[in-house]
């Protein structure tokens, strides 16, 4: 097997960016990256475009290598990696939206992001006006006797974001579920070009709601990276506080939700007070429920006062009193169990073809988890376990999360154990660029990439987010195939893919 | 379970006492409602969440209204599944041009007399989104807006006291839990 720094030499590395290395290489060691996400050898991190130029960020999990590859492509053509490796399709198929970057011999042409409401194509790069009357969009065919379409979507009967999910159904049965996403797009990455890093980070803050903390460490992480900027001890901690709250009121909401998916609402109404106990603990601790804003580039914004750190205390109390009545009846109420076992089932290839991150990998059997994968501080210095499961199916994702749930309670009280003291922020002042900088942070969804290059001024002139949905969403639309329509709720909520982080 | 439901008929409740419905929201609506209007509403106010591009961050605190310590439907206030049995549509997010028709046309599918609250910093005018070629504006470019709730995103307490205001006869009276 090869190695992925033998790749890079083999290209030409790319000076000032960090912490991994990126190389310009020919079209014949693109092929050849290609050939090795393929075998399985390596996985696909991330592609995303810039004005003729496509990048490919790769990952040896094995080396706990990562490398970007660059392939120029002055007329915006390049060798679609999509024709070979499945996972891709989407993310080329967003560059060409918005970069106009065409990969030949691509099995799907169909645009994504844009829906021909712009009023221009290729916003990013060489932008064109476009007539805004939005060309029909063309879901694949299903053919059988007495199938029946389903359209759902965009607007759905929950408080969920919106997107479009067309079901072809035999009876009650799913055979075929295809999505439509892109109805959030706001533009972010081209917001965030030429914008200040003070801007940029508000931006990042407000990609996906949910993962506001991980949003804001990644892209934190990247600058840091890019500039070569040390934050102080505390800092580095209390961004692990932060993460970890975030992760189990995620986790916590969720797995109440799912419940009530199945219509078993108690399970709701008890993690749904927890959830918002985390809430209330992270207002004290950092002075905002969700976190948003509170990790800047630099550090963090809140020092964690003697009352936050007790408000946590009495948080993880509450959970530890709490939570293992819930998993005793989460276990022990057939009808619910009758719901989620075997239900929407996702098969070990295809999350680890995918490299599904998250709960969705890790139940079905895909060891990955970057705090332990790529060991980022503090998590070298914290003992934690990543659960794993093989079955798949919506009872595995959700006792993934139960567990997750009893690794951050631990987490977080060793983190406040050894939290250090000192400052909390440091100041630097971004120079010209190029300095190109990658982060790769644990969300509660699985792992989030940020690449970025600071330009002119200390302006950011590109950057790249990649939710892991993206490497998500088309895998439930395998796992629903053959369940009940009336079992789709439980499905997506039990993966809980971002739409807006998705369409950015 | 039957361990799990009885504790909660000794436990004390977690449900807070109500709030007063924002000052500056009741004087908001003063001007957006006429009396007859508000008359008509009653106290039964049924909303229908539209996200028109939010981050997914409104949502999550609007799902907090449902839980045990705001529960709102104490107030004669729900979520509903369909606009068809809507009085109110609670739009979040900086308008995306990509959701501009769908939102419309939920609007379209909401019966008289209706009433649109923007919930958020950018559902009031894009929010940080704002000149994005993506984005349309605020939820007014596409909208008549009869209330706007401020914050990013603004917590439970904060959009129960704006939607309390749409309940409220005058600005004296104080709601009853």
């Amino acid at each position: 097997m090869p190695a992925l720094i033998d790749l890079i030499l083999a290209g030409q590395r790319v000076d000032n960016h960090f912490p991994w290395p990126r190389a310009v290489v020919a079209p014949k060691i693109w092929s050849f990256a290609v050939d090795q996400l393929v075998e399985g050898h390596w996985g696909l991190l991330g592609l995303w475009g810039e004005p003729g130029v496509v990048h490919m960020a790769l990952l040896d999990e094995n080396a706990r290598e990562i490398g970007v590859v660059s392939l120029v492509c002055p007329d915006g053509r390049y060798p679609s990696v999509g024709r070979l490796h499945p996972p891709a399709l989407r993310l080329e198929r967003a560059a060409a939206d918005l970069f106009g970057l065409l990969p030949q011999g691509a099995p799907d042409t169909r645009r994504w992001l844009d829906h021909g409401q712009w009023g221009v194509s290729y916003p990013l790069g060489t932008q064109r006006s476009s007539s805004s009357t939005a060309s029909p969009y063309h879901f694949l065919p299903a053919e059988g006797e007495g199938l029946h379409q389903i359209p759902v979507g965009p607007v759905h009967a929950g408080i969920i974001e919106p997107g479009h999910f067309r079901f072809t159904a035999s009876g009650e049965t799913v055979v075929r579920l295809e999505e439509r996403l892109g109805y959030t797009h706001k533009g972010i990455e081209g917001l965030m070009a030429g914008s200040d890093i003070d801007r940029a980070a508000r931006l990042a803050a407000r990609t996906s709601g949910d993962s506001t903390v991980a949003y804001s460490l990644a892209f934190a992480r990247a600058i840091e990276a890019a500039l070569g900027v040390e934050i102080p001890p505390r800092a580095v901690w209390l961004r692990a506080l932060m993460a970890e709250l975030e992760r189990l009121a995620n986790h916590l909401g969720d797995i109440g939700a799912i419940c009530n998916d199945a219509s078993f609402s108690l399970m709701h109404a008890h993690c749904g007070v927890l959830r918002e106990r985390v809430l209330r603990a992270s207002d004290a601790a950092f002075g905002h429920r969700l976190m948003r804003d509170c990790i800047v580039p630099g550090g963090v914004t809140g020092f964690l006062s003697d009352e936050g750190t007790t408000a946590v205390r009495s948080l993880l109390a509450e959970i530890r009193q709490r939570f293992p009545k819930l998993i005793d009846l989460y276990d022990n109420t057939a009808s619910l169990q009758d719901r989620t076992v075997a239900t929407g089932r996702l098969k070990a290839e295809l999350a680890r073809q995918y490299r599904a991150g998250g709960y969705v990998g890790r139940a079905s059997g895909r060891d990955f988890d970057a705090r332990r994968g790529l060991a980022y501080p503090p998590y070298d210095e914290l003992a934690f376990d990543i659960p794993l499961l093989q079955e798949g199916d919506v009872n595995a994702r959700v006792w993934i999360r139960i567990q997750e749930v009893k690794q951050s309670l631990s987490l977080i009280e060793q983190i406040l154990g050894k939290l250090p003291g000192g400052p909390i922020r440091v100041d630097f002042a971004p120079t010209d660029g190029p300095h190109e900088g990658m982060a790769l942070v644990e969300g509660f969804r699985g792992d989030i990439l940020a690449w970025l290059r600071i330009g002119k001024g200390g302006l950011v002139e590109r950057c790249h987010l990649r939710d892991p949905s993206w490497f998500q969403w088309p895998l439930l639309e395998a796992a629903i195939e053959g369940n009940i329509v009336a079992d789709f709720p439980l499905c997506n909520k039990s993966f809980n893919c971002s739409y807006s982080g998705h369409d950015l | 379970m039957r361990k799990l439901l009885f504790e909660s008929l000794i436990r004390p409740a977690l449900t807070e006492r109500p709030p007063l419905a924002r000052d500056s929201a009741v004087e908001e609506l003063a001007r957006a409602l006429d009396g007859s209007a508000r008359k008509r509403l009653g106290r039964s106010l049924a909303i229908r969440a539209v996200d028109a591009g939010s981050c997914n961050g409104c949502e999550l605190e609007m799902h907090a209204l449902n839980n045990a310590f705001y529960d709102i439907e104490r107030f004669g206030i729900r979520f509903v599944a369909s606009p068809r049995h809507a009085d109110i549509l609670l739009v979040t997010g900086p308008v995306t041009k990509n959701m501009r028709e769908a939102l419309k046309r939920t609007y379209d599918a909401t019966p008289n007399p209706k009433w649109v609250v923007a919930l958020g910093d950018c559902a009031r005018n894009g929010g940080c989104f704002a000149g994005s070629y993506a984005v349309v504006g605020g939820v007014s470019e596409v909208l008549p807006v009869d209330l706007h709730i401020p914050g990013c995103p603004p917590p439970p307490i904060e959009i129960l006291k704006g939607l309390l205001a749409l309940l409220e006869d005058s600005r004296t009276a104080v709601p009853r839990g």
